[in-house]
């Protein structure tokens, strides 16, 4: 309450920042040249960051256009911990979204990332699709994933009884779970900055080459150099890869509509309601979030512009339309939010990562939804392909751990823990109410290592203004605490 | 646990009008729970004028430490910065502040926790998602609470009262009014305050007209606009406030499954401003979103009577019947009725009406008629309750419909 505990909450967090701990956000990039640079700040460039900073003799740079890390299609997906079950067995993307869904569900327990093993139902709604429910359980087997069960219509009423009437079965898929895609993202970003990584934000790369010994980023605030590259650019890797000599793949931005319900709706779908994916897609689903919100989504448009992070309203009315039949009182509950993010597909069915030895150089493109739950094994793969490709990684050090706030409803929020409150009373003092996000709270996420820039980056470290309200009540509070901390 | 005997959760007009009224009428301990810093509710950044009574015209803010001071005269406790989050019992609600989590048991609750304007992503407007896009509320807070930079161009979505207060706001923080947009043929506002905008502010306004997009990456830079026509125009500017389009603020309510009103999403309630739940009673824009300030301090007061009686009465809790509304209208406030009740009531049309007949019936019988003069979409008509005795306890549900002159 008073400036006095203000300034001490700040203190403490000042002092959790590691003296190493490098971000910038202006200015000229440094000189001297870097063991490796990460192009991409996104879920996979921040797993690839931190994997990296368990070796403490290499200097990496982790290099970002926009002005936070996961800005792109990490902060607008569905934000779901996939198992697998549904890859293409065999395939590079089915083993590493394996093995990154059993890594990301440990490390989501040990730094506070807010996980909810809701499962996952496929439901059927044709012949056709009840049909093909048993290949797909053959298929979660190849794929390593053997507790699928088919459901009759019965038992899926049981569990779903908010569901639209004509479902004919489904199949249950009781390991898929929600995550929060932004608290991934950033602790990632965190443990690899507090562990030596150097982070420079707004310095979107306009070219790139390489000169036999060396890789030249020339970007807005200057030419940033190093020996070894990853392009973990997402949606603009082919541009990145091409302008280092490789046409092996192009970026086709999938736009992916969503609409995110308030609270309410939450009490109305138990698991993740997947469509059986048909030759035309995979199709909307109906998923919990770890907010206590209900995601409706997404659509899937192929697209060129790589910024058409856009709503439509032929999207928006599609949705609402499949979000009817498949829980029709989802659609009168009241809608939180809208965005759009678009996936990195590309021309080919696997992720397209490429070690290339005699350039030093690495590509990390074609990592469409998957990437998310992937990335802490896509991180282990390109660590070792950097090896491959001559990088001496030295001794293994962990970093700093990380502990995240924990933003997810299976916990109870700061302002309902006597003791915290007790401790500091700015937790108890909520300015969003609907998300009940405490001052507290609000000045950690200002003071933590990689600080947000803008209300939308404190609302993905705080849920400040994520609520039904979207600021009516707590906007101006929330950005004049925003505006004092940047100055 | 700590136990009170009235519990009123929302400190604006109505809550701060039931608390002041119950504590000076010897209610017991009566606790206001206000979960923002200050006290006031909608009031307290509502600079303008227009507040309190005629022969004392007061700004909001005043209005708003008014009457926060009346009550706290009264003998009513107002306690700021405390939030109630749920029920742990019929009467039972769990709060939170900084002074820590607290259980609260009370004799009567009363729920005023107000209203707000649905947002952008609420009303489904397509676009990117840029910075400038705000509510009402959340304009009126920047500018005369915090002082805020707002942009420079700005575009109003309404031709509402509350929208012709965000022109006044935006025009007050230095910037320009490009527009008002209303999907609508008219403003819904005094003719004089629509001709004053218009002549006087030089804020053209389009009627007829829909945001069809919002357009921009970072910082909004215009919004498209559709006319029933079909002519399309892009509105260079780089705020856009969408204003009216209240829904009440019954996240309270709904958790501890309090009833509904189909029509206003508020709690259901009689004219004794009874909800569902016994005990539990509900005033102002959590009922119908949204009235004036007095109208919230009217119910207030006359909630404040309702506890009073329940505190003594041993009759069980009255629910009424019904009442409800027709097409065009949209929905009216209290939607129940019993024969006692005596609270005006406040209705809404989806609609322009020219000299409109009202007509209360209940199964087929007439209880009231009525000729109205005009009644305009997004703002209050009203429907005294002087026909309430006629209504059959057992009889069916209260039709309101209106018939064209």
């Amino acid at each position: 309450m008073t400036a006095g505990r203000t300034k001490a909450g700040r203190m403490k967090a000042e002092r959790m920042n590691s003296p190493r701990a490098t971000v910038t956000t202006h200015g000229p990039l440094p000189d001297r040249p870097y063991d490796v640079a990460v192009v991409g700040a996104g879920v996979v460039g921040c797993a690839i960051a931190r994997a990296l900073a368990h070796h403490p003799r290499l200097r990496v740079a982790l290099v970002e256009a926009q002005d936070d890390v996961g800005q792109g299609t990490s902060k607008a997906n569905t934000a779901i911990l996939h198992t697998g079950f549904d890859a293409v067995p065999g395939s590079l993307e089915a083993r590493l979204v394996r093995e990154g869904s059993r890594q990301l569900a440990a490390y989501a327990a040990e730094s506070g990332i807010p996980v909810e093993k809701v499962g996952a139902l496929l439901v059927a709604w044709d012949e056709e699709q009840l049909a093909a429910l048993p290949r797909l359980a053959r298929k979660a087997e190849r794929n390593e994933y053997r507790e699928t069960r088919l459901l009759d219509p019965a038992e899926l009423y049981a569990r779903e009884p908010h569901l639209g009437p004509g479902a004919l079965g489904a199949l249950h898929v009781p390991g898929e779970s929600v995550i929060c895609p932004w608290t991934t993202t950033l602790a990632y970003a965190t443990q690899a900055v507090l562990g030596g990584v150097e982070l420079h934000l707004n310095s979107p790369v306009q070219d790139a080459s390489h000169d036999g010994s060396s890789h030249r980023l020339r970007t807005r605030r200057g030419t940033l150099r190093a020996r070894h590259l990853v392009n973990a650019a997402g949606l603009h890797a082919d541009t990145l890869d091409r302008q280092l000599g490789h046409h092996d793949f192009t970026v086709t931005p999938r736009r992916g509509q969503l609409i995110v319900y308030d609270r309410f709706a939450r009490a109305l779908v138990q698991h993740i309601l997947l469509p059986v994916p048909t030759a035309l897609g995979k199709g909307v689903l109906v998923a919990p979030t770890v907010h206590g919100n209900v995601l409706l989504g997404p659509t899937a448009e192929d697209l060129r512009d790589k910024r058409a992070t856009d709503s439509t309203a032929d999207g928006l009315a599609l949705l609402r339309d499949k979000g009817r039949r498949l829980l029709p009182e989802l659609v009168e509950e009241e809608i939180t939010a809208v965005y759009a993010g678009l996936r990195a597909a590309t021309e080919h069915d696997d992720y397209r990562i490429t070690a290339h030895p005699s350039q030093a150089y690495v590509t990390v493109g074609g990592i469409r939804s998957t990437g998310l739950t992937a990335s802490l094994a896509i991180a282990d793969h390109v660590t070792g392909l950097l090896a491959a490709n001559g990088l001496d990684l030295g001794p293994v050090r962990e970093p700093p751990p990380v502990r995240m706030p924990h933003l997810g409803e299976n916990a109870p929020r700061p302002c309902e823990q006597p003791q915290l409150v007790a401790a500091d009373p700015e937790y108890g003092t909520l300015v969003c109410h609907c998300e009940r996000v405490s001052r507290g709270e609000i000045r950690d996420a200002l003071g933590s290592t990689i600080p947000p820039r803008t209300l939308d980056g404190l609302r993905r470290r705080t849920r400040a203004r994520a609520g039904r309200c979207q600021g009516f009540h707590c906007g101006a509070a929330v950005r004049a605490l925003l505006e004092e901390a940047r100055g | 646990m700590r136990n009170v005997d009235v519990l009123v959760v929302g400190g604006g007009p109505g809550g701060l009008a039931a608390a002041a009224r119950l504590a000076a009428a010897g209610a017991g301990s009566v606790e206001v729970l206000e979960r923002e810093q200050q006290a006031g509710g909608v009031p307290r950044y509502s600079a303008h004028g227009g507040f309190g009574t005629w022969s004392r015209p007061l700004t909001g803010p005043a209005y708003a430490r008014l009457l926060t001071d009346a009550a706290i005269a009264a003998g009513a406790v107002v306690r700021t910065g405390v939030s109630a989050l749920d029920w742990a019992g019929p009467l039972t609600l769990t709060t939170t502040g900084p002074e820590g989590p607290e259980t609260l048991t009370a004799r009567a609750v009363v729920l005023a926790t107000g209203a707000h304007e649905r947002s952008r992503a609420a009303r489904l407007v397509p676009g990117t998602r840029p910075a400038g896009v705000l509510t009402t509320g959340e304009l009126l807070q920047s500018v005369h609470l915090y002082g805020q930079h707002i942009g420079s161009r700005a575009v109003i979505v309404g031709a509402q009262d509350v929208s012709y207060t965000a022109a006044r706001t935006i025009r007050t923080a230095g910037a320009d009014v490009v527009a008002m947009v209303t999907d609508l043929p008219r403003p819904q506002t005094s003719p004089a305050r629509a001709h004053d905008a218009r002549l006087r502010g030089r804020v053209p306004l389009l009627t007829d007209t829909t945001v069809t997009e919002l357009l921009g990456h970072g910082r909004l830079s215009g919004v498209s606009v559709r006319h029933r026509d079909g002519r399309t125009i892009t509105l260079l500017c780089d705020t856009v406030v969408f204003t009216g389009d209240f829904v009440p603020d019954h996240e309270l309510a709904r958790r501890g499954g309090v009833a509904l009103d189909p029509g206003t999403r508020g709690p259901a309630v009689d004219g004794a401003l009874r909800t569902s739940r016994p005990g539990v009673f509900a005033v102002g824009s959590v009922l119908h979103p949204v009235e004036s300030a007095s109208v919230a301090m009217r119910e207030g007061a006359h909630a404040a009577g309702a506890v009073k009686k329940w505190f003594t009465d041993e009759e069980a809790w009255p629910t009424g019947v019904p009442l409800t509304v027709q097409p065009p209208l949209h929905w009216i406030a209290p939607g129940r009725v019993t024969p006692t009740d005596r609270l005006p009531y406040v209705l809404r049309t989806t609609t322009l009406l020219t000299r409109p007949v009202l007509e209360v019936t209940q199964d087929g019988r007439e209880l009231y008629r009525h000729r109205l003069r005009t009644a305009v979409p997004n703002r209050t008509v009203r429907l005294p309750a002087s026909w309430t005795h006629r209504v059959d306890r057992q009889g069916g549900p209260v039709r309101v419909t209106v018939t064209g002159p």
